[in-house]
């Protein structure tokens, strides 16, 4: 099995569940995460490991990026879920894999992106009194310059 | 006018004497302790102070003098301020009827084994003291655990000391040590069984390793003495290895002869002994990992107090058949 | 009347037994644990928001500071993703020589664990002295290799940072027995001892489904008894080419946890052997330009000590990486830590906690 009969099969079952699809990775619609990623670890792809999971700024909107890793056929997918700034909440992934639960609140931490069904949604990383969310491309905090991008 | 006050200044100069003595082995032990963990471990342990390290326990004990003495925030005051004490003086006051030689000993009590454990067993009220008044839960966990685990490795360090005394037919410490001149208790086969029963529960009774739970550096970080400092520090430390004395002591009089020796009987080998006891303490000290709780508890009353209830058993038998 | 009271305890950041500066919130029952909460964060240098002002040369010390006990496997792991991003070839001899400083790294770092957790069981140093005087040796190697002991700053996007200096694989040739007599002494301070075995054996149990579902990778998986390895499974470098086994436990507790990396050091001691063996001639330093404006983005996972490293790097064709992520090992092992240890008392959870063997460096990143 490899990465196009697994997108094929995504496809057969959630007609539209896939916003985009390129040939490194698919972007799903948020509504429909949990119900193909459901069928992705039970089914017969065996998607049994949340290798990682992590976001991106896209500055007028944050990418969530999931690593899915079957041992079994050995394939790595890569899902993306793209958030518009105003509306950063998506369904959390702890039912499924318990390894989203602080994967999880590292992205709440770091880019502030709200998981909503997550059992204990602190800061992880940062102090929890903190109010900003520091991978935010418009992070701004005394002393901390970026640098001018060549 | 002198010869009046002659008693009373004999009296004061053993004390002295006995006192100066615990200072000096404790200091000695120490340094001992660290040369030999540092033998164990590849290293050369204290090389600075003296030739190879000899005066670093002098250093140590000068800076633990002068250091501040903390008290934490909501400490139980009085019982903080006593519990070293407690620790400390039980074992000083063992020394009263320790047998150094054969007319050396500041007194020889008709109870004297008896007395001993008695009086050290004090320390385990200190030691709950101490891990009570220091508002720790750390050293509140230490404290709990010491005191089940010295009271449980009583039992079967008494019916081991039991053994010896049925053997010897008296509990004076003198008279143990002259029942063994034909010979040496330990090479008797269920006094030998006593003897390593002996060595373990007095192990445990002084908190080494594989029963150095209450202090369980790694788990308790430093377990009953972890709040205190200074000088009250240097006394938990002084009371640990006069202890460890004490029981190694307390081992050569019961089971290896005493200040007999092949030579003339002396305090050299009453010495010797002891400290042989204690350089084997100290090598399983540095090689074994810790035991747990639980572990420990049931070892001490599922093995080691029905191997020593029988043992006296045996030697009653042994006793009445030989008449 | 007797009250009845839960004790919680605040294990940590300063305490001997966490590992740097982990923080757990213990919940006890007397010293039975009924809820353990790890507080993590407090070695935060935030590294991943720094890569984003630095180009990959530059970050490449910064990766030495996550798993310091591993700096050479970091190495290896960002020079992989940006090979592969760039598609950058990689001449024999650097491959070569990058797999020999990677186990020897590996070694060095699982003598490190096995000694630290003997440490934790109470074998107050003895141990964990052993295991440094032989990891002294390794240290050594790279310090003729690269100038550095700790943080090693040794490879480079394309190659490696310079070929082994002469008489180096004279010493790593005499490591190798070395190292395999040190370890049968060590084991014997360990591996039949009685309590340590008492200790370890059935606590802290991590069952297959357990560990994957939280994403515990390395060896603590292996020691739940699931053979995975990404330098069999998914070659990456000359892996390929040599023998070796893939050490499994059976019940996937602690005692399982450390005797697969004992295993595993022999193993490394067989791929370094091979490889040595094998050395092709050439030049192994980076001929690329030093510039790498990548435009894409790549996720490689590479096997560390610890377990499986990920780098997650997003380019938008300037010099410094748009984001990069780093997937550290320890993270998700140490995730699994508060399901392990409820029921257990203190001193198993210390057990448990040592046996993961977590590095606060890259957990915290």
């Amino acid at each position: 099995m490899d990465i196009a009969s697994v997108i094929q099969r995504i496809e057969e079952q959630f007609p539209c569940a896939i916003a985009e699809k390129t040939p490194g990775w698919i972007t799903l619609k948020k509504e429909s995460l949990i119900p193909v990623f459901h069928c992705l670890m039970t089914g017969p792809e065996a998607f049994i490991s949340l290798h990682c999971l992590t976001a991106v700024d896209r500055k007028d909107s944050v990418e969530v990026v999931y690593h899915l890793f079957s041992y079994h056929h050995k394939i790595m997918l890569t899902v993306k879920v793209l958030l518009p700034n105003v509306d950063l909440t998506i369904d959390s992934l702890t039912p499924l894999w318990d390894a989203a639960n602080w994967l999880e609140r590292e992205v709440f931490d770091l880019f502030g992106v709200k998981f909503s069904g997550h059992p204990d949604m602190r800061r992880i990383l940062n102090p929890d009194h903190w109010t900003t969310h520091p991978l935010r491309k418009d992070f701004k905090q005394d002393g901390f310059v970026p640098r001018p991008v060549k | 006018m002198i010869a009046h006050y002659l008693p009373y200044l004999k009296l004061l100069l053993k004390g002295v004497c006995v006192l100066s003595f615990i200072a000096v082995s404790a200091m000695f032990l120490i340094w001992l302790e660290r040369k030999v963990s540092a033998k164990v471990q590849n290293r050369l342990g204290p090389m600075i102070t003296g030739p190879h390290g000899s005066l670093q326990s002098i250093a140590d004990t000068v800076k633990l003098l002068l250091k501040e003495n903390i008290v934490p925030s909501g400490a139980d005051r009085l019982t903080w301020w006593l519990a070293p004490f407690f620790v400390t003086v039980p074992p000083v006051t063992a020394f009263l009827c320790m047998p150094f030689g054969p007319t050396f000993i500041v007194r020889d009590l008709n109870v004297g084994i008896l007395f001993i454990c008695s009086i050290t067993s004090i320390c385990v009220l200190g030691i709950f003291m101490a891990g009570w008044g220091s508002n720790n839960k750390y050293s509140l966990l230490g404290g709990m655990r010491s005191a089940a685990q010295i009271i449980s490795y009583e039992v079967p360090l008494l019916l081991s000391a039991l053994v010896v005394i049925m053997e010897a037919g008296t509990l004076s410490m003198q008279g143990i040590v002259h029942a063994q001149e034909p010979c040496w208790f330990f090479l008797k086969p269920n006094l030998f069984v006593a003897f390593v029963i002996y060595l373990i529960s007095a192990t445990a009774e002084v908190n080494r390793v594989p029963f150095d739970i209450p202090e369980a550096e790694s788990e308790l970080v430093a377990g009953y003495h972890t709040e205190y400092s200074g000088m009250k520090f240097a006394m938990f430390f002084v009371a640990e290895y006069t202890n460890l004395f004490i029981i190694s002591a307390v081992a050569a009089s019961l089971f290896l002869g005493g200040w007999l020796g092949p030579i003339r009987p002396s305090a050299g080998w009453f010495l010797l002994k002891a400290y042989v006891v204690i350089a084997f303490l100290m090598w399983i000290r540095w090689t074994l990992p810790r035991v747990r709780m639980d572990q420990m508890m049931s070892f001490a009353w599922k093995v080691l107090t029905p191997v020593a209830l029988l043992n006296v058993l045996v030697t009653g038998w042994l006793l009445v058949a030989k008449g | 009347m007797m009250e009845y009271e839960e004790l919680i305890i605040n294990m940590g950041p300063q305490h001997p037994s966490t590992h740097g500066v982990l923080y757990l919130e213990l919940k006890l029952d007397g010293e039975v644990v009924l809820d353990c909460r790890p507080n993590i964060g407090y070695l935060h240098r935030s590294i991943e928001k720094i890569a984003e002002n630095r180009s990959f040369v530059q970050f490449m010390p910064f990766t030495d500071r996550l798993d310091y006990l591993a700096s050479m496997n970091n190495n290896l792991g960002l020079c992989l993703t940006v090979e592969k991003l760039m598609n950058i070839a990689v001449s024999p001899r650097a491959q070569y020589l990058r797999v020999i400083i990677a186990e020897l790294n590996r070694i060095a770092s699982h003598l490190f664990a096995v000694s630290t957790f003997a440490q934790d069981l109470g074998a107050f140093a003895t141990p964990l002295f052993y295991a440094l005087r032989d990891r002294e040796k390794i240290i050594q190697i790279f310090d003729h290799i690269c100038g550095q002991r700790l943080t090693y700053n040794y490879m480079r996007v394309g190659g490696v940072s310079g070929d082994l200096p002469a008489g180096v694989d004279a010493l790593i040739k005499e490591y190798i027995p070395y190292q395999r007599k040190m370890l049968d002494e060590f084991e014997t301070l360990l591996t039949g001892n009685v309590i340590f075995c008492a200790r370890s054996k059935n606590i802290g149990v991590l069952s297959k489904e357990t560990a994957i579902k939280y994403g515990v990778t390395g060896p603590n998986l292996r020691a739940s008894g699931y053979k995975w390895d990404l330098r069999k499974d998914e070659p990456y470098l000359v892996y390929d080419k040599f023998d070796f086994d893939i050490p499994t436990g059976e019940n996937g507790d602690s005692w399982d946890r450390y005797i697969v990396r004992i295993r595993e050091i022999r193993e490394s001691l067989k791929i370094i052997e091979q490889a040595l063996g094998g050395l092709p001639e050439g030049d192994p330093v980076a001929k690329v330009n030093k510039v790498f404006r990548p435009n894409g983005e790549t996720y490689m996972c590479t096997e560390n000590p610890r377990g499986e490293l990920g780098f997650y790097i997003v380019g938008d064709g300037n010099i410094f990486p748009y984001r990069l992520k780093i997937r550290a090992p320890s993270f998700s092992n140490l995730s699994v830590l508060s399901a392990m240890v409820k029921g257990l008392n203190i001193s198993d959870t210390v057990c448990a906690l040592g046996s993961l063997d977590i590095v606060m460096g890259e957990i915290d990143r």
